[in-house]
């Protein structure tokens, strides 16, 4: 077993050993929410979603402008894992945000602010993905993708304000915020973290998949030219 | 500047020449607000408030095959490769590129606004001044993201598919500020003054896109044109 | 003039070209040989600026390749004839005679034009024009500039008589001026009788580097043969 497939499963295990106890605690220990019921709970997942994929999207940011700065293929499969990574804690946000807005609103989707700009953000990457797909050279394929990726990070806070100016105008379905109590915060943030592990270990996959995949590039490209 | 002139001068001179791309623009235009008409009864006194909307879809629409063309253009007989050897830097490239097809498009539009107006029965010729201000930043916006994702993209196999697929989730920022504006225009408000509220945001939001998307696209092209 | 140095470069992980190092001087025209896939194209383009190396040191006129100023003394000819088809000849080469900052586009074009005997069709347009006349117009195009180094991939393949003997007759001169010649070939025979260095390239890697010798001209098979 090499170090990287060392660090995947330890970072795995630990984080599903945080999850259980937090599942625990979040089904078993705390009351349920007084106006919205046993539901609010799927706070503790949508909301860590959310700050993951922003952490997995700037990282790809990070990567994207070292690519640049360097042309070396490694962090463009950094870029690449960390969006695709992102991309999937992005959809579990708007997963769980629907799930919560048909038990609580009695609709799946509403064009609120925060499910728009979050739409918005799940597309931009999801065209991100998709370019990548369309290239077959690895060299232009980073470059592509890293400009790409340096344009939708950019994009994202004036979506942010945007959607934000536009819908507060109109009427909205009144999200029931208020203060988080004290007691729901340890185990948000240890879901956060829990998912940032999580992602970590599914971005290290990315990566030896990545690599490989080059290589088996590289080797038929050599074996064609032989 | 010298190297700017030069390629606006040619896209035109090219573009003028053929037309096919400013026909199909046009056309194209046409038809999406033909097919608005079929979607909601387009007298409605309540279309007004879709107004700005319905335009600014069919000019993003109708955009995207003019844009497409910008870096496509130079595919037959590796233009590319001789404009790029050429001493012209990326940016003056870029924006050379940039302002032939804005103009292009702005031409395009200009076209089709009377008969949007005639179609629609709005009245846009007393806010021309100002809607002109909205227009030329909107399609600015338009064009730096879809030129630089036209060249992005001009080596790609999927050229046509990935441009709208890249173009319009990026854009919805300055897309959403044009259309707004141009609803409150036609409906008689003003964007900049003391009595335009929140328009005059708005507008600040469609200037800073085009400032910030200018900025990057000069900043990176030089990364896109050389591999 | 023209000096690279350790060139390496990647296609992902494929090595299109290993630890290459090539020097040309003024007044000297080198012949890149070797076999489709050999890298011939890559190096002429990572010369011309087109393409940047992975790893190694590229100088033209002692300035990075994508300098404009090193750019403006460089004529080059690819696979394509990088001419427009709805411009006309005479539009299309002042494009390029603006792009390259000539001092007077119009009469530089009009020039060349006589030179490759398209003088009297400078108004049509080259989507009109037959396949020879394209490639004499491309080949305007790449030396309008009067470029003291001239890279060229297959400047040779499917020309018809015509655009070869110009372009052999335009080569000459420019050596003749203490100009820089890079032109890339599998057509040996023409190419030995131009050259006066040679180098070969085969996957990626430089096999030889040096003058031309009168055995090469007298047997152009042997080049290839001593080194494989």
């Amino acid at each position: 077993m090499t170090t990287r497939q060392k660090t995947i499963y330890c970072l795995a295990g630990l984080a599903g050993v945080i999850l259980v106890v937090n599942l625990y605690r979040i089904l078993l220990v705390l009351p349920d929410e007084l106006r919205q019921g046993a539901i609010y709970r799927i706070l503790y997942f949508h909301v860590p979603a959310a700050f993951t994929a922003w952490s997995l999207f700037l990282t790809s940011l990070v990567a994207s402008v070292g690519y640049l700065a360097t042309k070396r293929l490694r962090w463009d499969g950094i870029a690449a894992a960390a969006v695709e990574v992102g991309f999937v804690f992005c959809t579990v946000n708007l997963v769980t945000g629907m799930i919560w807005a048909r038990n609580q609103w009695g609709i799946w989707w509403t064009w609120d602010a925060r499910l728009t700009s979050m739409f918005v953000c799940w597309l931009l990457y999801a065209s991100y993905l998709v370019l990548r797909t369309a290239v077959d050279d690895a060299g232009q394929r980073a470059t592509i993708s890293a400009v790409l990726a340096i344009f939708s990070f950019a994009d994202v806070p004036i979506v942010y304000g945007s959607i934000y100016w536009w819908r507060t105008q109109h009427p909205q379905p009144v999200l029931t915020t208020g203060k988080l109590a004290a007691e729901m915060w340890p185990p948000l943030l240890m879901n956060f973290g829990a998912f940032l592990l999580i992602a970590v270990a599914l971005m290290l996959v990315r990566l030896d998949q990545e690599e490989t995949s080059l290589e088996i590039q590289g080797l038929r490209r050599l074996a064609h030219a032989l | 500047m010298t190297g700017v002139l030069a390629v606006v001068r040619k896209d035109l001179l090219s573009e003028l020449r053929g037309k096919e791309g400013i026909n199909a623009s046009v056309s194209f235009a046409l038809v999406i607000l033909l097919i608005f008409s079929f979607a909601f009864e387009p007298t409605d006194t309540d279309v007004r408030k879709l107004s700005g909307g319905l335009l600014w879809i069919a000019f993003a629409f109708a955009g995207a095959l003019l844009l497409n063309r910008s870096f496509a253009r130079e595919i037959p007989n590796d233009c590319l490769d001789a404009l790029v050897s050429s001493p012209i830097r990326g940016w003056e490239l870029f924006l050379g590129k940039a302002l032939a097809s804005f103009l292009l498009l702005l031409g395009v539009e200009l076209l089709c606004l009377p008969v949007y107006g005639i179609f629609y029965n709005v009245r846009w010729a007393k806010v021309f001044w100002p809607l002109m201000l909205v227009l030329v930043l909107g399609t600015w916006g338009l064009t730096v993201l879809g030129v630089s994702f036209s060249a992005l993209t001009v080596n790609l196999r999927l050229r046509e598919l990935m441009l709208p697929l890249l173009l319009y989730p990026a854009l919805s920022p300055a897309l959403m500020s044009a259309m707004i504006l141009t609803t409150a225009l036609l409906g008689g408000e003003a964007i900049f003054g003391a009595t335009a509220g929140i328009n005059t945001a708005w507008l600040r939001m469609l200037t800073g896109f085009d400032i910030i998307f200018t900025a990057l696209s000069v900043a990176l092209i030089e990364y896109v044109l050389v591999l | 003039m023209l000096s690279a140095t350790g060139v390496w470069k990647y296609h992902g992980q494929f090595p299109a070209l290993l630890n290459v190092s090539i020097e040309a001087q003024p007044g000297s025209c080198l012949a890149l040989l070797g076999r489709n896939g050999a890298g011939k194209t890559t190096l002429l383009r990572i010369l011309a600026g087109l393409s940047s190396a992975s790893e190694g040191q590229v100088r033209v006129f002692g300035e990075e390749p994508r300098s404009p100023r090193a750019r403006r003394r460089i004529g080059y000819l690819g696979h394509g004839i990088g001419i427009y088809d709805e411009l006309t000849a005479r539009e299309n080469l002042i494009h390029f005679g603006r792009l390259y900052r000539v001092g007077d586009p119009a009469a530089t074009a009009d020039r060349w034009l006589e030179r490759v005997g398209l003088g009297r069709v400078p108004d049509a347009r080259a989507r009109e024009f037959s396949r020879g006349m394209r490639q004499r117009l491309a080949i305007a195009r790449a030396f309008l500039h009067e470029p003291e180094m001239l890279l060229m991939d297959e400047p040779f393949t499917s020309l018809d008589d015509r655009a070869i003997a110009l372009l052999q007759s335009v080569i000459r001169e420019a050596v003749a001026q203490n100009r820089c010649v890079v032109l890339s070939t599998h057509q040996l025979r023409e190419a030995l009788e131009l050259a006066s260095d040679v180098a070969l390239l085969d996957r990626g890697k430089l096999m030889f580097a040096g003058p031309r010798t009168a055995a090469m001209v007298a047997d152009p098979g042997s080049v290839y043969a001593a080194f494989e």
